[in-house]
């Protein structure tokens, strides 16, 4: 059973995403207990696979027995362990805390709600497992097509939203397969270590450069990295909270995961780092996507807004790491895909568990909300404080090993901008706090009655997955040394210094 | 000049893909109306599928099908001497399909997110529903 993980994850998720459709049909209370099965399983086979490979080393699955080459494979190392233990937790979480909302939110759709949910998990997950050039552009698109389904169910401006998001997503992947098109030509390939051995001799050629900078921006544009971001905003803020918790949390840190796997194994380090000379101005424009990012977040007026804005500036963080060069950079890239899910993720929780009670996010509906959910909110000030990057919680080491991979590289500018963005931060969510804190809660007549006002918490069932990610934000904190030791340490290639 | 008009007539392939490429793009950027936005989009797409075909195409190649060279159980073939020079590469043809369905799954969204903005707004020019939700 165990050397079966890498192919059950996404032929589970896949299959039940039919069942469900069906099962819809006949009852819509049968989908969403399928869905938890089918994402239990593929949750359970990841960690599975994350803690072989941690035992064995790199994982190589030939899908029909099919050698490399000429089949397609799985590979699995430390770096996608990680992401798929990740991504697969986060989706499962989400299904469970969601369950409610989506009741509520959308009853008639349910089935093809779930059905959706879980084909974009087998997306993602595909994405990470997949050692096929091609195969991840299928995958990439079975991810973009769900999630603008999901996205258009949502509240009246969604589907124009998703609309731009169609278009800019469809150029990103295209402009993904153009590229693999050309590796394509010079190396006669699509499986990911084959090119990385038939390239070196190769390194001069222009044709060789064009795949890079075309996948390269293809991935960006899916990432919203800053010049490119302009789709995201609005398509996340105006789907249903189900979806843009799924989709905030796990879409750009995959792509995130992309780029690192093009940098990384498809192109190796020398050809990105040593060869092209471009790690500096995409360091720069990643300087300006995060400051860019925290400014607008202080403009917006609505905490879903404000968040999405974030998201910008954490994928500015990803690609600035990333691209710093060296060993501490990338690391704090890879440990900021771990951790940026689980923030994200709480962030969004508390969304949907504000708009399932106030069907409001905008900051004026938050007045005396700690008084009236304080169990929400208090996971809220966790994920606040991890965003911001206060030490028991994750969100600061990854920044630590960004800010130092920055001072080793020379990056004086990444490491001002990561420090201006964590204030920006912490101005960002001390406002909320002191909104929700300070404020009496006045629905006509003002502040007279702040002092009787009802507890009205979320269910059981959408906090108690809220307080697992967020005592999850804290317990990653405390295990980074772990983390980067025995995962981490491997994934990084040795050249990297 | 000579060696310019050269190059572009002996990668002639690669230029009608941009030059298509490029028109879908004008259409996605340039055009007010959403279908014609979403039928650029599919230009785009459909660009990048001929530019895969015709990396595929080879002059007095035949198509990959071994006419006698059949052994019993399918692998006779390697005992007879397959040039590979004469046939064409099948791969960049096969993946296409894939990409050509992603391209009509894609293009069958879109429509439908149109059909669901028509019917909320009466309208499919980008402007006008841009004003009717600024008004809102």
């Amino acid at each position: 059973m165990s050397q079966q993980y890498a192919a059950l994850l996404v032929v589970v998720p896949l299959l039940s995403a039919l069942v469900i459709s069906i099962a819809g049909l006949v009852n819509k209370r049968l989908c969403f207990p399928i869905a938890v099965a089918a994402l239990g399983v593929a949750a359970y086979s990841c960690i599975g696979l994350l803690l072989r490979v941690l035992n064995e080393g790199v994982i190589v699955y030939k899908l029909g027995g099919w050698d490399p080459p000429m089949g397609i494979a799985y590979y699995v190392d430390h770096l996608n362990g990680l992401v798929l233990a990740v991504v697969s937790v986060v989706a499962f979480l989400n299904l469970i805390a969601s369950k409610k909302s989506i009741e509520l939110e959308m009853p008639d759709k349910m089935g093809a709600f779930y059905a959706l949910y879980v084909l974009q998990v087998t997306g993602l997950l595909g994405i990470v497992v997949t050692g096929d050039a091609f195969n991840l552009y299928v995958l990439l698109e079975i991810t973009a097509l769900t999630g603008y389904g999901m996205l258009a169910m949502g509240e009246d401006r969604a589907c124009l939203s998703t609309l731009n998001y169609l278009y800019m997503g469809t150029i990103g992947a295209c402009f993904y397969l153009l590229g693999v098109g050309y590796l394509y030509i010079v190396t006669g390939s699509l499986n990911m270590v084959d090119i990385a051995h038939l390239l070196p001799p190769l390194y001069q050629s222009k044709a060789v450069l064009a795949a890079f900078i075309i996948c390269l921006v293809g991935v960006w544009l899916k990432m919203a990295f800053f010049p490119l971001h302009a789709w995201l905003p609005n398509a996340y803020t105006h789907g249903p909270s189900a979806a843009s918790s799924l989709i905030a949390p796990l879409v750009t840190k995959v792509m995130v995961y992309v780029m690192i796997r093009l940098i990384l194994t498809v192109f190796t380090p020398d050809f990105a780092f040593t060869m092209l000379n471009i790690s500096e101005p995409i360091v720069w424009l990643a300087v300006i996507a995060i400051v860019m990012g925290a400014i607008l977040a202080l403009a917006q007026r609505d905490l879903k807004k404000m968040l999405t804005y974030i998201i910008v500036a954490e994928v500015g963080y990803m690609v600035g790491g990333a691209w710093l060069g060296n060993r501490d950079g990338m690391t704090g890239a890879i440990l900021h895909i771990l951790n940026d899910a689980l923030m994200t993720l709480c962030a969004f929780l508390v969304v949907g568990n504000i708009v399932y009670k106030l069907k409001g996010y905008a900051f004026d509906d938050l007045k005396g909300l700690f008084r009236k959910m304080p169990f929400t909110m208090g996971a809220f000030v966790v994920g606040a404080l991890s965003i911001i990057g206060v030490p028991p919680t994750c969100g600061f080491f990854s920044k630590w090993y960004l800010i130092s991979g920055a001072i080793q590289a020379g990056q004086y500018g990444f490491m001002v901008a990561l420090i201006f963005s964590s204030l920006v931060n912490v101005v960002l969510f001390f406002r909320i706090i002191e909104i929700g804190f300070f404020e009496p809660f006045s629905d006509h007549h003002g502040h007279d009655h702040h002092t009787e006002e009802p507890m009205a918490e979320a269910p059981l069932t959408m906090l108690v997955p809220l307080f697992i990610v967020a005592a999850g934000l804290v317990v990653v904190g405390l295990y980074t040394g772990d983390i980067v030791n025995y995962i981490i340490r491997f994934a990084v290639p040795k050249g990297l210094i | 000049m000579g060696d310019l008009l050269q190059t572009i007539v002996a990668k002639y392939n690669y230029w009608i893909y941009i030059t298509l490429m490029m028109i879908g793009l004008y259409a996605m950027i340039a055009k007010n109306n959403l279908v014609k936005k979403i039928v650029g989009m599919n230009i785009f797409q459909t660009a990048i599928i001929l530019f895969y075909v015709s990396i595929g195409v080879k002059k007095g190649g035949t198509i990959p099908i071994l006419e006698h060279g059949h052994g019993e159980h399918g692998h006779g073939a390697a005992s007879h001497l397959v040039q590979a020079v004469d046939y064409i590469n099948p791969l960049p043809h096969v993946l296409m399909l894939t990409a050509i369905v992603v391209g009509v799954a894609t293009l069958g969204v879109a429509l439908a997110l149109a059909i669901r903005i028509y019917n909320q707004h009466n309208t499919l020019e980008e402007d006008e529903i841009l004003a009717q939700i600024r008004e809102k």
